[in-house]
């Protein structure tokens, strides 16, 4: 987040503007200590129904969408990070992957400030639904699962039928990281009673040993299904050799 | 969206969906789908549009998917109905933008 609000500050003044938008069912304090932490200047907001997924077909995080100065999409939602502020992020960024994709991203970015639509990087109406994440009438239900199991688990917290909901997700869109992170996050959060004091228990996202874990898939075997490479790079359990 | 009855209004349909119900059929931004003649009616309009429906009988909730008109997740590049509270809880509306580029970033705290 730092990263973004670097980028703001350099392109404000040119016309351009960041809003984030953190996708979290338990809501908009568990995003402040991080937007206090980057101490941004933009709108930051709360979306805790995972809406982004069904309205524009984000499926991870994080991903960024640009909008023009019309409210039309002239990017769809696609993978992106910002260069890393700080000697911490970017030793962090030099352990999962490669510092040159980010400042190419970010290239691309002030070229369409400077540009509109004649940058090259942006796309027409026409391109823009073309390129958004394909729908399918199962992506459609696993919509609908997940909003079922959200909403449940305000009701009840993880019970039988909230949980039946969340696999149900899971399975019909595997590709799809925040139903699966969030859940499996609220999950640790919840044993742990709750509570998140360290901020890193909401990161246990694979069971323990001996722990009973309700889901159809975690943490490690998503890594291991979605990102063999780096699965492979940090030596998750059942990942190949790098 | 998630609703405990079917006989709701195209109003709360709207609110929930961006889809207007309109002489010309349900219509988003610039895209309109021609309906059958008669009443509102949910489940069917769910249908034309390609939304799935997933019940919970217990509790008398159904659940609708987004639309999966031309198998993408975008049905029109208009992003004016983007509309959500900021952390401390004002509504935000992305026309209030209007005239800047904008980045929307979606991250997550997991």
């Amino acid at each position: 987040m730092p990263g973004w609000q670097a980028l703001r500050e350099e392109l404000h003044t040119g016309g351009f503007e960041v809003v984030d938008v953190c996708l979290e069912m338990a809501g908009p304090e568990v995003a402040r200590p991080f937007v206090e932490a980057a101490a941004s200047t933009h709108p930051s907001l709360i979306d805790q129904t995972h809406y982004m997924d069904a309205r524009f077909g984000v499926t991870n995080i994080p991903q960024v969408i640009w909008i023009d100065e019309n409210s039309t999409i002239v990017r769809p939602p696609e993978p992106a990070s910002p260069i890393p502020v700080g000697e911490a992020a970017l030793q962090m960024v030099q352990l999962v992957g490669r510092t040159e994709e980010r400042e190419r991203y970010v290239a691309m970015v002030k070229d369409w400030v400077e540009k509109g639509p004649d940058s090259r990087y942006t796309w027409s109406p026409e391109e823009v639904v073309a390129r958004s994440e394909a729908r399918s009438p199962a992506t459609s239900k696993a919509a609908a699962h997940f909003e079922l199991a959200q909403h449940l688990w305000r009701q009840e917290g993880f019970s039988p039928r909230a949980i039946t909901h969340f696999n149900a997700a899971h399975k019909l869109q595997p590709d799809n990281i925040t139903y699966k992170r969030q859940a499996y996050s609220a999950l640790a959060v919840s044993r742990s009673g709750g509570d998140d004091p360290d901020g890193w228990t909401r990161f246990r996202q694979t069971p323990q040993e001996g722990e009973n874990w309700p889901f159809v898939s975690d943490f490690n075997k998503d890594m291991v299904r979605f990102q063999p490479e780096l699965a492979a790079r940090l030596k998750l359990p059942g990942a190949g050799s790098s | 969206m998630i609703v405990d009855r079917l006989d709701n209004g195209a109003e709360e349909f709207q609110q929930a969906t961006g889809w207007e119900i309109k002489l010309e059929g349900a219509c988003k931004a610039d895209v309109c789908v021609p309906l059958a003649d008669g009443d509102f009616d949910l489940l069917a309009i769910a249908e034309r549009l390609g939304m799935a429906v997933v019940s919970e009988p217990d509790l008398g909730l159904w659940a609708l998917g987004p639309e999966t008109l031309g198998g993408r997740a975008l049905t029109t590049a208009d992003a004016s109905d983007l509309r959500l509270p900021d952390l401390d809880g004002e509504d935000f509306h992305i026309t209030s933008l209007r005239g800047q580029k904008v980045l929307v970033v979606a991250w997550a705290p997991y």
